[in-house]
């Protein structure tokens, strides 16, 4: 099982962190469509995930499929560590 | 269609090899409140909801998905360091001799996920009603488990899904008042 270093560990932790701030926004906004400043949060907070995602898939490799390949050699979309080997 | 993104919702870590905490897990895998249940009690409700609520069935039934995918993380680091004498002691030998230490969708006493678990009413308000419920009992069951488990690492994990619940039935709560107010303007007008 590949090991994680503490500094990936973080920044995976940061991407985690700023999804649930998301994830907490789209269910709000799904009932509460108008509130403007639930959506500018949400607009500032998906631009930060965008940069953090970023910097996660060039040390880790692809987080998902359907992005552009990362340049350094980190690992591919299947290859692990898988998120319950961490 | 969906999007896998390889990360867990939340971090999950266990303290130690523990595969009678991961047989009580198992209730929220494949049992009647369980993460399956949810996200497939959503998801097959979207199409006969009414348009302003299939975002959130949507969204939630994802979410779901993300916290089965934990459940799934716990119960593999629990049991996957097991000894067979470990997994007798636990009350996992009827497990492990149908399926090794692979995981299945069953709740804790061993009875296999049933597609009775999940309610579709085709009538909207009695839908919500049911997924309120759902919410409620899942988060009554995540305080059980916390409530039994020594474990502190799992105890969090657990403490995030409970919450979680809480935010979900919140929501479910405010669609239902949406479809209410709904009605009551089709009858002013």
């Amino acid at each position: 099982m590949a090991q994680m270093s503490a500094k990936k560990m973080k920044l995976l932790e940061d991407l985690q962190a700023v999804d649930f701030v998301l994830a907490e926004l789209t269910l709000y906004l799904d009932t509460h469509p108008d509130d403007a400043e639930a959506l500018q949060q949400y607009q500032e907070t998906a631009e930060k995930r965008q940069e953090i995602k970023s910097a996660v898939e060039t040390q880790f490799g692809a987080l998902c499929r359907n992005t552009p390949l990362p340049e350094q050699n980190t690992p591919g979309w299947d290859e692990g560590p898988w998120p319950w080997q961490l | 269609m969906w999007v896998y993104e390889k990360k867990l919702m939340y971090p999950v870590k266990v303290s130690e090899c523990n595969p009678r905490l991961a047989k009580y897990l198992i209730e929220q895998y494949g049992g009647a409140d369980g993460e399956l249940a949810a996200a497939l009690r959503y998801m097959n409700q979207r199409y006969s909801i009414p348009d302003k609520v299939i975002g959130l069935l949507t969204d939630i039934a994802t979410e779901e998905f993300a916290h089965l995918e934990m459940i799934a993380a716990m119960v593999y680091k629990l049991t996957k360091d097991a000894t067979p004498e470990q997994i007798r002691a636990a009350g996992l030998e009827d497990h492990y001799v149908n399926h090794g230490i692979s995981l299945f969708y069953s709740n804790a006493a061993g009875v296999p996920f049933q597609a009775s678990y999940i309610a579709s009413k085709g009538d909207p308000i009695a839908d919500l009603y049911e997924d309120i419920a759902a919410e409620e009992k899942a988060r009554a069951t995540y305080q059980y488990i916390i409530d039994i488990s020594d474990d502190p690492d799992i105890n969090d994990s657990l403490k995030f899904l409970r919450e979680r619940e809480i935010v979900h039935a919140q929501r479910f709560r405010e669609a239902v008042e949406i479809l209410k107010e709904d009605r009551n303007a089709q009858k002013i007008f």
